[in-house]
């Protein structure tokens, strides 16, 4: 039995994004037991797990971990971050690493700090594979070595095992990688012995901070308080509130499946969940469900396999304009021509894309007949190859069309408006995520590999 | 005839991890929920149609106490890959909006 609630200060969606010191003081005055928050997703595409860079610039993340390091170590709190670095690779780790012991000495404060890693080995991976123990995920198929050998980088997301270790051996702060939002935030409270469907509920609603509140664009955090029978959510922000909708209708963002929710260890399934108005600003859950399953994580791979040049101009001219379409589809099928004629064979599996923007770039579908002709439009020339070297040599070959390309054949060469030069610009490689993949693992902790600076001691690891 | 602009008053799409799309339909309350929301115009050969989506991929979910169904289907391409426009999807929706419910 839980003495009381668990309260979980999430102060804000992301890392970086910018916590308020007003709400976080306002949380840690309300009893909060931990601090805890993801810092990255797979949203904003492969590259930062393929490179180990962060999506967030150095001095944001540094001035939320300054205001939330501070605080935590003033109320003797646990600072518990999930996904460091926005990737949660081992390198996104080591570079949240960095910041949190320089803002310690800034600070003058001296947390032992737990770095929880989990990037895979492709030769680990393999051997799951030949034992099966890796099962696809839709729309992919089963995996390949092949596959495996593309990656760059390889993460298997975890659960709250780690950090509920790392907490049982008195980590002030967790600096996790790659982990579902969920378990970062339900890791504390799970290691207090709440509830596992109240904890993993709560933890979904505030995993992206303030935006389960009514106002998403009010305030940064969220305040969860997690009991025997249900749990409730509060906006940090004394000026904005929750509502049941805003609290329920959370379950459905970035969610493929609205009731359920996979997680390493088990689902949750608020199918039957109750929301109700407790107060101004809170509302109660009840009846979320957790239905333990065999243990697994979700596999994240980013690799390159393709590298691209890009080229943009502008056009205003209104017989072009006129005939948006036709002019695409010509100047297509002459820059596939010239690419043939001037470079060959040797440029390989090549792939040209113009995406017209102002007309229909972001869909790439063809407007109505009879749609009125826009005042300019950029396109963006896009040339894909299997080596940079030789994207490079495909734009420069398509160079003088794409910049001169007639819409009537009888008119003098027109010169489209372009900003810069050189015109082209070597893009590098084409970050794509290729697993889509689960593991089964007997031992939770078994691919989590947990390394102490305990700066308590003077040291560092 | 309606279209899912005029009965609906939020639609919004976005990634659901880097090989899924979700779409989510609010209604304009309990009655255009309940009369659109599993219309055959909604089904899965409109996603095949307008985003070569797999039918045998899409998955609809209706959230009736939020008077919404969740339209979910796989990427026919990959988040971020050779020919992507739309990293998180979230301007999907706007080819929806259009589609009569006749």
């Amino acid at each position: 039995m839980l003495d009381g609630p668990i309260k979980i200060l999430v102060p804000t969606g992301s890392l970086g994004a910018g916590a308020s010191e007003a709400e976080v003081r306002y949380g840690i005055a309300q009893g909060a037991h931990a601090i805890a928050t993801d810092a990255g997703s797979t949203d904003s595409g492969a590259a930062y797990l393929a490179l180990g860079m962060s999506k967030n610039n150095r001095g944001s993340v540094k001035r939320d971990l300054t205001l939330l390091m501070r605080e935590a170590a003033a109320a003797r709190i646990p600072l518990i971050v999930g996904s460091s670095g926005q990737a949660g690779g081992d390198r996104n780790v080591d570079w949240t690493r960095d910041i949190v012991v320089e803002v310690a000495a800034e600070l003058g404060i001296r947390p032992r700090i737990a770095l929880i890693y989990c990037e895979m080995e492709k030769a680990t991976l393999k051997t799951f594979n030949a034992d099966g123990k890796v099962q696809p995920l839709p729309p992919l198929g089963a995996l390949e070595d092949a596959t495996i050998d593309a990656c760059d980088h390889i993460v298997a997301v975890m659960g709250a095992e780690p950090y509920i270790a790392a907490l049982a051996a008195g980590a002030d702060i967790i600096l996790g990688g790659r982990t579902t939002d969920t378990a970062v935030l339900a890791s504390y409270a799970l290691w207090k012995g709440a509830p596992a469907g109240p904890a993993w509920h709560a933890a979904k609603v505030a995993e992206c901070g303030g935006q389960c509140a009514v106002n998403r664009l009010e305030g940064a955090g969220v305040l969860i308080s997690i009991g025997e029978n249900g749990f409730e959510v509060e906006p940090l922000a004394l000026s904005n509130r929750c509502s049941p909708d805003s609290v329920s209708a959370h379950m459905l963002y970035e969610n493929s499946n609205p009731f359920l929710l996979t997680e390493p260890g088990g689902i949750l399934d608020v199918t039957d969940a109750v929301y109700r108005q407790v107060s101004d600003r809170s509302v109660n859950v009840t009846g979320s469900i957790w239905r333990p399953q065999p243990y697994t994580v979700k596999l994240e791979g980013a690799g390159s396999r393709r590298f691209q040049t890009i080229m943009l101009i502008g056009i205003q001219d209104p017989l072009v304009l006129d005939k948006v379409d036709v002019f695409h589809d010509r100047m297509l099928a002459a820059l596939y021509d010239r690419v043939h004629k001037t470079i060959g064979a040797a440029a390989g599996d090549f792939h040209i894309s113009l995406r017209m923007y102002g007309w229909n770039a972001v869909s790439g579908e063809r407007p109505p007949p009879g749609t009125p002709a826009p005042r300019e439009i950029g396109v963006l020339f896009v040339a894909t190859a299997d080596s940079q070297e030789m994207a490079s040599q495909i734009a420069k070959a398509c160079n003088p069309y794409f910049f001169h390309f007639p819409i009537a054949l009888d008119e003098e060469l027109p010169s489209y408006g372009f900003a810069f030069t050189p015109a082209d610009i070597d893009r590098g490689p084409v970050y794509e995520f290729l697993l889509n993949h689960v593991v089964e693992l007997e031992d939770p902790m078994a691919l989590a590999r947990t390394k102490w600076i305990d700066l308590s001691e003077g040291g560092k690891a | 005839m309606p279209s899912v602009k005029d009965v609906c008053r939020h639609v919004r799409s976005k990634n659901a991890g880097p090989f899924w799309v979700t779409f989510d339909l609010f209604f304009d309350g309990p009655e255009n929920f309940q009369a659109y929301h599993d219309h055959p115009a909604l089904g899965p050969d409109l996603f095949q149609r307008l985003f070569g989506a797999d039918p045998a991929l899409v998955r609809h979910y209706p959230v009736p106490s939020l008077h919404m169904v969740k339209i979910s289907h796989a990427r026919t391409s990959p988040q971020g890959g050779v020919v992507e426009r739309d990293m998180h999807c979230g301007q999907q929706f706007v080819r929806l909006l259009d589609v009569e419910l006749g």
